[in-house]
């Protein structure tokens, strides 16, 4: 009997929609912990970053006027889809070393996470948001508006579930983002990638990116169109020098270790609250 | 003014009828009662007819559930609650209403078109707002299952168990739907009787929730009449009943449960005064008004039936009232152009008339529309009164139909005053360019839910409910959940 | 000639008037009705040409179309009217002649209106001298959107003045006006002016005609009529190139204004491409089968 040859997956980036490879055209081998298996990740450059950042601009306006409930269904279409690719998942995290029934666990807990932030889309501004009973004859209000363009540097534990938590609190208010996905466990990068794809998700609202942290940095943190980076990890030097550059443009800058990413349930829209601007209007009252 | 939009001028440009397909809706002939997850018949054996009020051919035979129907369901109600329902995960509990509200989008056009079959409302309305805003509203309620403890500002809650649910015949899905999504989603279980005429999507949803793999006896339906109401409210077992309808049965459902400690909200009538200002931009004034009350014949507990025009424009907008009526269509509810469909019942369509009569014997001048109606049906044309007052009966009372009262005002303290010169206080438009003056009208207003510059708007994040004999309780937005918890 | 500016004009809310047209657009035009609409729209449309590439042999080819839209079918109603740019009026107009097509021409610095009035008038005689039956106009929209109306008003007096017999289209260019309230005071004012027939756009700016816009210019010619006893016409113009949108229009005009305007004499298309997609869809309704582009000649 003949037997099949497999085709296998080039992994590239996700930029503005697309699956390009790096404009640099390089790439990093990515070998597991025993040594068995090799597989070519792409190593996206500052400029995939810089194309990333364009495209994630031009989406803000297109994606934050779309209603609450609209990218809620989005959201929860992305749970839908990433059901569907459970099998192909677990299997790359258990290429990454984990156990499978932790990989179970995560890929679970990432597609739940998916409709819980659905459920929020048009609910965390009826938390948020307030009349304001000022002592003038004026109708003033306060309601959350998201900051635009974030960039988010992912962490290496529970990669896949901590990379939906993140992204999720992001764009569920209408933000986008451009997010530098864990260096040590990128397997599961563009799979998601794909899921966010087929999701009816516009073009540019959720840009992936697999790369060296170290030498993306910097870029990430000092580019003057992004409103807000999102640093997980817990090395000093790093996320020092990360508020360090925040401060050029004065970007809203949050810094989150493991802890504070195992608590997304109770922390509830709290975590969408980091990237939101509060915006207060009065107009008066009177005939 | 060129009246060319008179029928009679039609002749150059008449629409063809353009009628919805019924090919691919599937209703049984006759449907039973679901308790506990199954269709079973009514004990007593009795069944009753549910006709179309626009051909006045019975659709289907649906059971009649008797007291011990009523037992029934809500002893299923509260096993289901105890055993099942108030013991799971609260994601695992959104992600059954999530299945609900993804399941109606599915199958909207079925749904669509069994509801105006049922009940006589165009297919345009059934299609573009009743279906697709009851599968929101499921949708909506969905998310906050596990995420109640940031709806309560710090407080605990606990859900109250079962919940008694009666609902109206002007908008039958959509009603389910405020009622079941909420409760469901704060940890009750339900039991619903829907109404007398139009119990049918009710019944097509409980199919849906059984193909949503709902545990049994977590959502109930009891097709019945007014008696079956009686005995759900009265029953004992229940620990909250929710209701829309009349004010009457409001009343009588409030002191039923007095020296009881079941909750309820109520959402009753309406009386609202839609207000247009000299300021307002006057061709949207107008679509507003014929939104606001000819729309769905006036079936809507929130129509706009009283109209306050600022003299300076009355005529004007009279006028333009009058010429925007006349290209109103009204027809089979199945013709995708059909504006105004079929009076829902014979009794509604004699009470309709009723008040039209007593409008023209108190001194009203009338004014109807001069378009076609069908022979077979119950049909009302659009319908407005001039010079009426506050003290004219079609002024006070509330009609539920397609019939409009103008009176004119001077100033912003006059038109206040009498807007709120009524029992009820569930909405209220105002119509001005004027932004201070928007702020200003709505925070006087009496009402439950104020427009401004638009009128009839709804979604699931918004608070709906009335002051004073309009109800009491909030349906929509964070304010829903509270009817439904106990804070502790 | 003094124009009372300080008349009421009216605003516009737009939530409600895109509401009014959404519900407009959901009208289902179908078999008689439809075939009908398609006929109208037909005998509606100003086929138009303004290229700076144009030549007499174009607008030749444009002129033999417009009156024989489609020869192998029966019925087919001639277009309206032919439009193009001043210096080929005479062609146009030798090639209509002995049909009842209409020459229309754009005027006024068109499309920018950027001219003075003296060579604007100057525009004006000469196309009017070569036999154009009707003129269409440029709004100084500049003038307009500082406010000065006085000037706005007081040309296009002028320019109708120096029409003659031939009728005037006045264009708002709509796209440049950005709001609802400006699109209704401009028409106001065009029609208080003398305008026989306001349009939308040049059709060289995005965007062109847009469905709320149309109906905020149908609303204040009801007005206007309605103050005056005086029918003004209306052309939509520019991104209209399927026959559905221009049955959409049509029952937007027919439900706004009534059956009386539904002549080529008030409303016209200002379109190019939309005469075949009409054309297979006429076909397509007769032979129940859809059709393509590689059998409907293209000018």
């Amino acid at each position: 009997m003949k037997s099949r040859l497999n085709i296998r997956k080039t992994r590239k980036l996700f930029i503005n929609g697309a699956f390009p490879r790096s404009e640099s055209e390089r790439y990093i081998k990515w070998t597991s912990s025993d040594g068995k298996e090799t597989v070519n990740i792409s190593r996206a450059s500052r400029k995939d970053f810089r194309n990333s950042v364009r495209a994630a601009r031009e989406a803000v306006d297109g994606w934050k006027n779309k209603t609450a409930y609209n990218r809620g269904q989005i959201l929860y279409r992305m749970g839908e889809m990433l059901e569907g690719r459970k099998k192909q998942l677990i299997q790359e995290l258990c290429f990454e070393g984990i156990q499978k029934k932790q990989a179970e666990f995560e890929v679970n807990s990432a597609i739940d996470l998916f409709i819980y932030y659905a459920g929020w889309a048009d609910k965390y501004q009826q938390v948020f948001s307030r009349v304001n009973p000022v002592t003038q004859p004026y109708f003033s209000f306060t309601m959350p508006e998201p900051t635009g363009v974030v960039s988010v540097l992912c962490p290496d534990n529970y990669p896949l579930k901590n990379a939906v938590s993140i992204l999720c609190s992001v764009i569920v208010s209408g933000n986008t983002t451009v997010v530098l996905y864990s260096e040590s466990n990128p397997l599961t990068a563009m799979t998601l990638a794909e899921i966010l794809q087929t999701s009816d998700l516009p073009a540019g609202v959720v840009n992936v990116l697999t790369g060296y942290r170290e030498e993306l940095l910097t870029q990430f943190a000092s580019h003057m169109d992004v409103n807000a980076i999102i640093y997980c990890g817990e090395r000093v030097e790093e996320f020092k020098e990360v508020q360090e550059l925040s401060s050029l443009n004065l970007k809203r800058c949050i810094i989150l270790d493991d802890k504070k990413l195992d608590r997304f349930f109770q922390e509830g829209p709290y975590t969408i609250l980091r990237t939101v601007e509060m915006k207060t209007t009065w107009h008066p009252v009177g005939v | 003014m060129n009246d060319v939009a008179k029928d009679s001028d039609n002749k150059l440009w008449d629409y063809s009828p353009a009628l919805e397909s019924m090919d691919h809706i599937h209703l049984e002939e006759h449907y039973d009662l679901f308790i506990n997850g199954t269709f079973s018949p009514p004990a007593s054996g009795k069944y009753f007819n549910t006709i179309n009020p626009a051909t006045e051919e019975v659709i289907a035979k649906v059971a009649y559930a008797s007291k011990k129907d009523v037992d029934k369901a809500v002893s299923s109600a509260q096993t289901a609650y105890e055993k099942y329902w108030s013991k799971l995960d609260d994601t695992e509990r959104g992600k059954y209403i999530f299945r609900i509200a993804r399941l109606i989008s599915e199958k909207a056009r079925e749904f669509a078109v069994i509801e105006s079959i049922d009940g006589g409302k165009p297919i345009r309305e059934s299609k573009g707002i009743d279906v697709p805003l009851a599968a929101a509203h499921f949708f909506y309620y969905a998310g906050w299952a596990d995420k109640l403890k940031f709806s309560f500002h710090g407080r605990e809650h606990s859900s109250l168990g079962v919940a008694g649910q009666i609902i109206p015949w002007n908008f039958p899905l959509l009603m389910a739907a405020w009622k079941i999504a909420p409760a469901l989603a704060t940890g009750n279980t339900v039991v619903l009787k829907p109404a007398e005429t139009t119990p049918l999507t009710a019944l097509k949803l409980s199919e849906l929730i059984q193909e949503a793999d709902l545990p049994p006896g977590v959502v109930n339906v009891i097709s019945g009449d007014g008696d079956t109401g009686k005995y759900l409210v009265q029953h004992g077992g229940v620990d909250k009943i929710a209701f829309t309808g009349s004010t009457k049965v409001g009343k009588f459902i409030q002191k039923s449960l007095a020296g009881s400690s079941v909750r309820y909200t109520l959402e009753l009538g309406g009386k609202a005064a839609n207000i247009i200002f000299e300021d307002a931009s006057i061709d949207q004034a107008v679509e507003g008004i014929i939104n606001s009350i000819f729309f769905n014949q006036g079936h809507v507990c929130c129509a706009g039936s009283r109209l306050f025009v600022q003299e300076g424009i009355a005529d004007e907008v009279i006028e333009k009232l009058k010429y925007r009526m006349e290209s109103l269509i009204i027809g089979n509810p199945l013709d995708k152009n059909t504006d105004i469909g079929a009076i829902n019942s014979k009794t509604q369509l004699e009470r309709i008339g009723d008040y039209v009569d007593s409008g023209k014997k108190e001194g009203g001048k009338i004014f109807q529309t001069s378009c076609t109606v069908p022979e077979k049906g119950f049909w009302h044309r659009p319908t407005l009164f001039t010079d009426v007052s506050q003290s004219h009966k079609i002024v006070q009372e509330e009609i539920f139909g397609p019939v409009l009262a103008i009176q004119t005002f001077r100033t912003p303290s006059e038109v206040i005053e009498k807007a709120n010169n009524t029992p009820y206080g569930l909405s209220g438009g105002v119509w001005t360019d004027k932004g201070s003056k928007i702020f200003k009208i709505t925070s006087e207003i009496k009402a439950g839910v104020v427009w401004a510059n638009t009128f009839n708007k709804f979604d699931p994040t918004s608070p709906f409910g009335g002051y004073k004999e309009s109800g009491m309780g909030r349906e929509g937005g964070l304010d829903g959940l509270l009817p439904y918890v106990n804070l502790i | 000639m003094t124009i009372n500016t300080t008349d009421i004009i009216g605003t516009v809310n737009q939530i409600g008037a895109e509401e009014r047209v959404k519900r407009l657009f959901s009208r289902s035009i179908k078999k008689e009705s439809k075939v009908k609409a398609l006929h109208l729209v037909l005998s509606m449309l100003d086929l138009t040409t303004l290229e700076g590439k144009d030549s007499p042999g174009k607008v030749r080819q444009l002129c033999y179309k417009a009156a024989h839209l489609h020869d192998r079918y029966p019925d087919i109603p001639q277009v309206a009217a032919v439009c193009v740019y001043p210096n080929l009026v005479r062609v146009a107009k030798e090639s209509l002649f002995g049909t009842p097509i209409s020459v229309a021409s754009v005027a006024t610095g068109f499309p920018s209106g950027m001219s003075s009035m003296d060579e604007k008038l100057a525009e004006v005689r000469k196309v009017v001298k070569d036999g154009a039956d009707e003129v269409d106009m440029v709004l100084s929209r500049g003038e307009f959107l500082r406010g000065n109306l006085e000037y706005v008003c007081e040309e296009i007096a002028q320019v109708k003045n120096a029409c003659e017999s031939a009728h005037l289209k006045v264009i708002l260019e709509t796209g440049e006006l950005e709001t609802l309230d400006n699109v209704r005071k401009a028409s106001l004012l065009a029609m208080e002016s003398g305008a026989d027939f306001i349009k939308t756009s040049t059709g060289k700016i995005s965007p062109a005609a847009v469905p709320v816009v149309v109906l905020t210019m149908l609303e204040a010619i009801r007005d206007y009529f309605h103050k005056t006893g005086r029918c003004v016409g209306m052309k939509p113009a520019g991104g209209i190139s399927r026959a559905k949108q221009s049955i959409q229009y049509l029952v937007m005009l027919k439900e706004t204004l009534g059956t009386s305007w539904l002549t080529s004499d008030l409303f016209r298309f200002g379109a190019s491409s939309l005469a075949n997609d009409v054309l297979m869809q006429i076909v397509k309704q007769s032979d129940g089968v859809y059709q393509s582009l590689d059998y409907f000649s293209l000018d």
